[in-house]
C-alpha cells in the first residue's frame, strides 16, 4: 500500500508541472516547471531502488539541463518576458491522435503479462552500473564520447556569429 | 574483458574515428582560402579505409558473429554497409568541394567552417557504419542519434540562407519526436524480453504476446521510417532536401536511408522474425503507400530538389518490397543490390542539381532548358540518371528493380499485388523523370552560354555515371558480393 501511495504522489508531482511546461505562455515559468517534474522522476527511480540513476537525474536534468535552458532564455534576445502560444491550429488533430495513442498504450500496458525476474537487489547498484559500462556496454560508452565531441563541434558551427 | 582480437575486427571504425580527429587538427593549420586541403585529406583517408574493410570482407564470419559482448556485429551484412557508407561519404565530399567553391565564386564570398563540414561528413560516415553493425538496442539508439545530430548541423550549414536554417530546424524537430517514439518502442521490447541484445531478444521473442510486440514494432518503425523517409514519416523530406546544401541532401538521401534500412532489416530479421509475427503485411502496406504518395506528389514539382525528395520517398517504398520479401531466397540480396545501385544514380542526380545550382543559382527544372547545348556531358549524364531512377535498361536502376520484384514474386504469391503496385508506380514515375530529359534536350536555352564543369565534381559525376551503366551491364560481381553479405544475416 505504501508503495502505491508513494507512486501516486510521485506521478502527480511529475505530471502536473509537465502540463505547465507545455501550456504556459511564459517561457521562464515553463522552464522552471521542468525542475519539479524532474524531481518527481527522481522519486520514481528511488522507488525502483535505482539510486545511481536517481542521483544522475538530479545532477544532469534538474541541475544542469533546466539551468541551461534558463540561460538560453536569458541570453536570447527577447527571450524573457514574451508571451508565446504553445499550440497552433492543429491542436485538435494532435490532441485526438495523442489521446488515441494513450488509450491504445494504456490498454496494452494493462493487459500484457510482463515477465518478472526473481532475485534480490544488490545493496548498492553503483558498482554494477560501473561494471556494465566497462564490460557489456563499453562500445556504447566509448561511442558516447564521440557523439559528444561531434555535437560540440556542430553546436559551435551553428552558434558562432557570422562576420 | 573482450579479447584484444575484437579490436582487430574494428579497424575500419577506429580508422574513421582517427581520421575525423586528425581532420579537426588539420583544419586548425590550414588557411581560410585553402580549406579544400581538409577535404582532400578526408578523401584520402576514406579511400584508405576501404583497405581494412576489404580485409574484413575476405575473412568471412559465421552468421551472428558479434564482438564486445554481443553488442556489435561483424558479419558480411555489416561489411557491405561499411563499403556503401565509405563510398557515399567520399563522393559527397568530392562534390562538396566544388559546390562550395562554385557557389562562393558566384556570390563573391567563401563558405564559413568549410573544414568542419568535411570533418562532420567523415564522422557521419562513421555513424552510418556503426548503425549498420549495431546488434544491441542501446548501440542502435546511440548510433542513430549520432547520425541525426551531425545531419541536423549539416542541413543547416548555409547559415545565411533562411531555407537552410528552416531545413535544419525542421529536421531537428521531426527527428527528435521520431527518436522519442522509437526509444519508447525499444523500452517496450526490453521490458518484454529483458535484454537489449538483438540476438538474446531473438531467443525469447517467441513467448512475447503478439499485440505488445506489434505495438513495439510500430513505435520502432516511427524512428526507422523517419530515417528512410517512409510514409507517413516523410513530411520533413522535401523541405529539408530543398533547404539543405545540395551535397548534404544527396548524403541524406543515400547514406542515412541505406543505414536506416540496415537497422530496420537487422532488427526485423534478427529480433522480430523468430516470433512468427506477421510483419510482412504491415511492411508491404507501408511500401505501397510510400510508392504512391512519393510518386503522385513528385508529379507537380518544379524544383528539382523537391522532385528528387519525393522520388526518394517512392524509392523507399520500392526498397521496402525487399524488406517484405526478407526470408525468401532473394529478399536480402535484392535489398542490398537496390541500395548499392541506388546510391550511384541518386548521388549523380543530386550532384548535377548541385552543379547547376552553384552555377546558375536556380533549382527550377525549367531552368534546365537547353542543357544539352550548354553542357552536353552534363545533360547526357542527367538523362542517364533519370532513366536509371525510372528503371529503364540498360541502367543499374532497371537491374535493381528487376531483382527486387523477382525477390517478392519468389517469396510468396501474396506479394504479387505489391509487385503490380511497383510496376504501376514505375510507369507513373516515368512522367516526371522524362520531363527533365525533355526540358534538357527539346526546349531552347534561355541563355546559350556554356556551363563550366568544375574538375573535381566532374570526377565524382563520371564515377557515379560509369557505375550506373556498369552495374546495369555487368552486375555479376555485385550479385555475388550482395549474396554473400545477405547470407550472413540469419
Amino acid at each position: 500500500m505504501g508503495e502505491l501511495a508513494a507512486f501516486i504522489i510521485l506521478a502527480i508531482v511529475t505530471l502536473l508541472p509537465a502540463v505547465v511546461v507545455v501550456t504556459s505562455r511564459n517561457l521562464v515559468r515553463a522552464a522552471m516547471s521542468l525542475i519539479p517534474s524532474f524531481l518527481g522522476v527522481t522519486g520514481l527511480f528511488v522507488l525502483l531502488q535505482a539510486e545511481f540513476v536517481a542521483g544522475i537525474q538530479i545532477l544532469i536534468y534538474a541541475g544542469a539541463i533546466a539551468v541551461l535552458i534558463l540561460f538560453v532564455i536569458m541570453l536570447t534576445q527577447g527571450g524573457t518576458g514574451t508571451a508565446l502560444r504553445q499550440v497552433n491550429e492543429q491542436q485538435l488533430v494532435g490532441g485526438l491522435v495523442a489521446g488515441a495513442l494513450t488509450i491504445a498504450l494504456l490498454g496494452l500496458l494493462l493487459r500484457t503479462p510482463w515477465p518478472l525476474v526473481a532475485g534480490t537487489l544488490p545493496r548498492s547498484n553503483v558498482a554494477a552500473v560501473g561494471g556494465a559500462f566497462l564490460t557489456n556496454f563499453i562500445l556504447a560508452f566509448e561511442i558516447s564520447s564521440l557523439v559528444l565531441l561531434v555535437s560540440l563541434v556542430g553546436a559551435l558551427v551553428i552558434a558562432r556569429r557570422e562576420q | 574483458m573482450p579479447p584484444a582480437s575484437d579490436l582487430a575486427l574494428l579497424v575500419p571504425e577506429l580508422w574513421l574515428a582517427a581520421l575525423g580527429l586528425v581532420l579537426l587538427g588539420v583544419d586548425l593549420f590550414v588557411g581560410e582560402q585553402n580549406k579544400r586541403t581538409v577535404g582532400w585529406v578526408a578523401v584520402g583517408g576514406l579511400l584508405l579505409a576501404l583497405v581494412p574493410t576489404w580485409g574484413l570482407a575476405g575473412a568471412v564470419h559465421r552468421p551472428g558473429t558479434t564482438v564486445f559482448f554481443g553488442s556489435y556485429a561483424v558479419d558480411g551484412f555489416a561489411v557491405f554497409f561499411k563499403f556503401l557508407a565509405i563510398i557515399a561519404t567520399t563522393l559527397v565530399i568530392l562534390a562538396s568541394m566544388d559546390y562550395f567553391r562554385a557557389s562562393g565564386d558566384r556570390q563573391g564570398s567563401t563558405q564559413r567552417f568549410e573544414g568542419e563540414f568535411y570533418t562532420l561528413l567523415v564522422f557521419t560516415g562513421l555513424g552510418l557504419v556503426l548503425m549498420a553493425a549495431s546488434a544491441d538496442l542501446i548501440l542502435v539508439a546511440l548510433s542513430i542519434e549520432f547520425v541525426s545530430l551531425t545531419s541536423y548541423v549539416l542541413a543547416a550549414y548555409l547559415k545565411g540562407n533562411p531555407k537552410s536554417n528552416e531545413a535544419g530546424l525542421k529536421y531537428f524537430l521531426f527527428g527528435a519526436a521520431a527518436s522519442a517514439v522509437m526509444f519508447y518502442g525499444f523500452s517496450l521490447l526490453y521490458g518484454l524480453t529483458g535484454s537489449t541484445s538483438l540476438y538474446v531478444i531473438a531467443e525469447k521473442v517467441a513467448t512475447v504476446p503478439a499485440p505488445a510486440l506489434t505495438v513495439s514494432l510500430a513505435l520502432m518503425l516511427a524512428g526507422f521510417g523517419f530515417k528512410i523517409s517512409m510514409v507517413p514519416f516523410h513530411q520533413w523530406t522535401p523541405d529539408v532536401y530543398e533547404g539543405a546544401p545540395t551535397p548534404v541532401a544527396a548524403f541524406l538521401s543515400v547514406g542515412s536511408k541505406a543505414a536506416g534500412f540496415a537497422v530496420l532489416l537487422r532488427v526485423v530479421a534478427v529480433a522480430i522474425a523468430p516470433s512468427g509475427l506477421d510483419y510482412v503485411t504491415l511492411i508491404a502496406g507501408l511500401s505501397a503507400v510510400s510508392m504512391f504518395v512519393g510518386n503522385l506528389l513528385a508529379l507537380p514539382q518544379r524544383n528539382i530538389k523537391r522532385m528528387l525528395a519525393y522520388s526518394s520517398i517512392s524509392h523507399a517504398g520500392f526498397i521496402l518490397i525487399g524488406v517484405a520479401a526478407f526470408g525468401g531466397a532473394f529478399g536480402n540480396t535484392g535489398l542490398l543490390i537496390y541500395l548499392f545501385a541506388y546510391m550511384f544514380f541518386t548521388l549523380g542526380a543530386f550532384f548535377i542539381a548541385a552543379l547547376i545550382e552553384a552555377r546558375l543559382g536556380s533549382d527550377d527544372i525549367p531552368d534546365y532548358a537547353g542543357l544539352s547545348q550548354r553542357a552536353p556531358g552534363l545533360a547526357f549524364l542527367m538523362a542517364l540518371f533519370m532513366l536509371s531512377l525510372t528503371g529503364i535498361p540498360p541502367t543499374a536502376g532497371f537491374f535493381a528493380k528487376f531483382y527486387i520484384f523477382a525477390a517478392a514474386i519468389e517469396r510468396s504469391p501474396a506479394l504479387l499485388w505489391l509487385v503490380a503496385v511497383g510496376v504501376v508506380n514505375s510507369v507513373i514515375s516515368l512522367y516526371y523523370y522524362v520531363n527533365v530529359i525533355r526540358t534538357m534536350y527539346l526546349l531552347p536555352p534561355q541563355d546559350p552560354a556554356r556551363i563550366q564543369e568544375p574538375a573535381v565534381l566532374r570526377t565524382a559525376l563520371w564515377v557515379t555515371g560509369a557505375a550506373t551503366l556498369l552495374l546495369g551491364l555487368y552486375p555479376q560481381p555485385l550479385i555475388t558480393f550482395a549474396r554473400a553479405a545477405a547470407l550472413l544475416l540469419p
